[in-house]
């Protein structure tokens, strides 16, 4: 076993090295412009890239003339939200989301809201999960889009998509949907769930960073979109720019390893997940669990622990490469929204760890983790006036604290 | 983020961690902080013939934290009250070549002796009336 450890796979995961092996011809062999329509070169590009889109667009079970390429998730999501409200302006300008999406979401929208534009940010319960009754009830006849991630990267919670879909489409509402955590971990089908935009990118499942896609319905309906990148009118004229074809190449190889290994990976994957888990909480008191026990993402566990602070924790592990909700550890020194959405306290999102566990992550490699983990919290609980005052019967609600 | 030697240094080894029984005399107790905001700092003197004969922390928060009140505890050790006094969250800033961003748990460090000085003053007042 090699130090240190990469447990952060929900931030971005190491590129396969068949997805490198893939891509390595397109920047010096076959290098061409996919718009050079006058020389083999172009052609060539062209060609494989008609093929990538077809592979992309296979694992949302849609057609390559769907697919919008990008610089990745968060442009797509940029794209899906502007490219609508801008289009569809006419009809109405009413948003809904919720609280707990990606920023790439939240401040797009917080962004509209200042040009005007009404934005229903929806609460989430416990789990992290909307209501599907609030949903449809925040609908009006001005609502043009509903977006909500398929699962979330922080507590890895999933949501019913599908019967998000059902509502969206029976109220005639574009439904798109932020897929980037969900994309090879679980089925997404567009027509199934009624899906008409989807952000996707590669670099979370083991192909190259700055290449993302955007599904964007082609029939029943048919969906508009304004561009937000101008210029030489690529991709149908919704994002303009020269394709990036061997990022193109590198994701249709993350995907297609993807749809071959899913099934027994997201196995392999829940089995490391759990044993981290139980080996946590069989060794350590107040340890909690952070998004929903079930209907979560196979890689992700999101644990608070208790009367220790996140960026100690992470300092006592740093042969570990680990995320924190803490203040700490973020450059807003704000705990996670996410966390704070769930209702969960700022004193135990301060102590959550998210444990991203993806392809390359061994059995040896959880049981070190899970063993540096309990020694760590053990070491800071000796040193915590709160663990203290909480093994002697305090009860910490009822103390003054002098905030500052 | 990167922190510096002595931060790591008072975090792999952290000085005089710990209480005092509670049937000691002579302490003094100061609890600052708020377990939401991400750090709470316990720093406990002990005090004879007004010096501090012995000082223990616990804190819960960042490496930066458990620093400061480690070296805090360090410093309170063969003082006087007043010199204990003069110690400023300045001098705990330059010590840990404490980032910006990290100022504030210095500043906390500094709320704890005082506090923890005022809780001994108090006590032995309340015991000598
Ligand atoms: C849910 C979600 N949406 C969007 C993004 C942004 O993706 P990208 O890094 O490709 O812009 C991420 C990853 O950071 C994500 O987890």
């Amino acid at each position: 076993m090699k130090l240190p450890i990469y447990l952060d796979y929900q931030a971005t995961t190491p590129m396969d090295q068949r997805v490198l092996e893939a891509m390595l011809p397109y920047f010096t062999e076959t290098f061409g412009n996919a718009a050079s329509r006058n020389h083999i070169f172009g052609w060539k590009a062209e060609e494989v890239v008609g093929e990538a889109r077809e592979q992309i667009a296979s694992i949302i079970g849609a057609s390559g003339k769907e697919i919008v390429f990008t610089s990745g998730a968060t442009e797509s999501d940029n794209l899906a939200i502007q490219g609508v409200a801008e289009f569809y302006k006419s009809k109405g300008n009413h948003i809904i989301t919720a609280s707990t999406e990606h920023k790439a979401v939240l401040d797009t929208c917080h962004y509209l809201e200042q040009k005007g534009y009404q934005i229903t940010f929806l609460d989430v319960d416990k789990y992290g999960c909307v209501d599907l009754q609030q949903l449809e009830d925040a609908i009006t006849d001005k609502t043009i889009l509903v977006s909500i991630m398929a699962a979330n990267n922080e507590i890895g919670t999933i949501h019913p998509i599908k019967e998000i879909g059902a509502i969206t489409r029976a109220k005639g509402v574009l439904f798109h949907c932020d897929a980037t955590q969900g994309i090879g971990k679980m089925p997404i089908d567009v027509d199934e769930m009624n899906i008409d935009l989807l952000s996707m990118t590669a670099h979370k499942i083991y192909g190259p960073k700055g290449i993302g896609a955007l599904y964007a319905r082609r029939k029943k309906p048919r969906v508009r979109l304004s561009p937000i990148i101008h210029g030489g009118g690529h991709e149908r004229g919704m994002r303009s720019g020269t394709l990036n074809v061997s990022g193109i190449v590198g994701f249709a190889k993350a995907v297609e390893i993807c749809q071959a290994e899913m099934v027994s990976e997201e196995e392999r994957l829940i089995y490391l997940r759990d044993r981290l888990h139980k080996s946590l909480t069989d060794k350590l008191d107040y340890v909690f669990l952070n998004g929903h026990p079930t209907k979560r993402l196979p890689g992700n566990l999101n644990v608070s622990f208790a009367y220790v602070e996140g960026e100690s924790l992470i300092m006592g592990i740093n042969e570990i490469a680990v995320s924190s909700g803490s203040a700490c550890t973020s450059a807003s020194l704000e705990p996670s929204y996410v966390l704070r959405a769930l209702g969960v306290g700022d004193d135990l999102a301060h102590s959550s760890i998210r444990f991203g566990i993806g392809r390359f992550t061994t059995v040896e490699e959880i049981d070190y983790t899970a063993e540096k983990m309990i020694s760590t919290v053990s070491r800071l609980r000796e040193m915590s006036p709160l663990y203290e005052m909480v093994c002697e019967g305090t009860d910490l609600s009822t103390v003054s604290w002098t905030s500052h | 983020m990167a922190y510096s030697d002595k931060v790591v240094d008072h975090y792999n080894a952290p000085r005089n961690v710990g209480s005092f029984g509670k049937e000691e005399e002579n302490i003094g107790t100061g609890l600052v902080g708020a377990p939401e905001c991400g750090d709470v700092m316990k720093l406990q003197i002990k005090v004879e013939n007004e010096q501090i004969v012995d000082a223990k922390f616990k804190t819960f928060g960042c490496g930066s934290a458990i620093a400061s009140s480690s070296l805090a505890t360090e410093w309170l050790k063969g003082k006087s009250i007043d010199e204990a006094l003069t110690i400023k969250n300045t001098d705990i800033v330059e010590e840990l070549s404490l980032p910006p961003v990290k100022i504030h748990c210095s500043v906390l460090a500094e709320d704890a002796i005082r506090s923890a000085i005022k809780n001994y003053q108090d006590r032995s007042k309340g015991t000598s009336e």
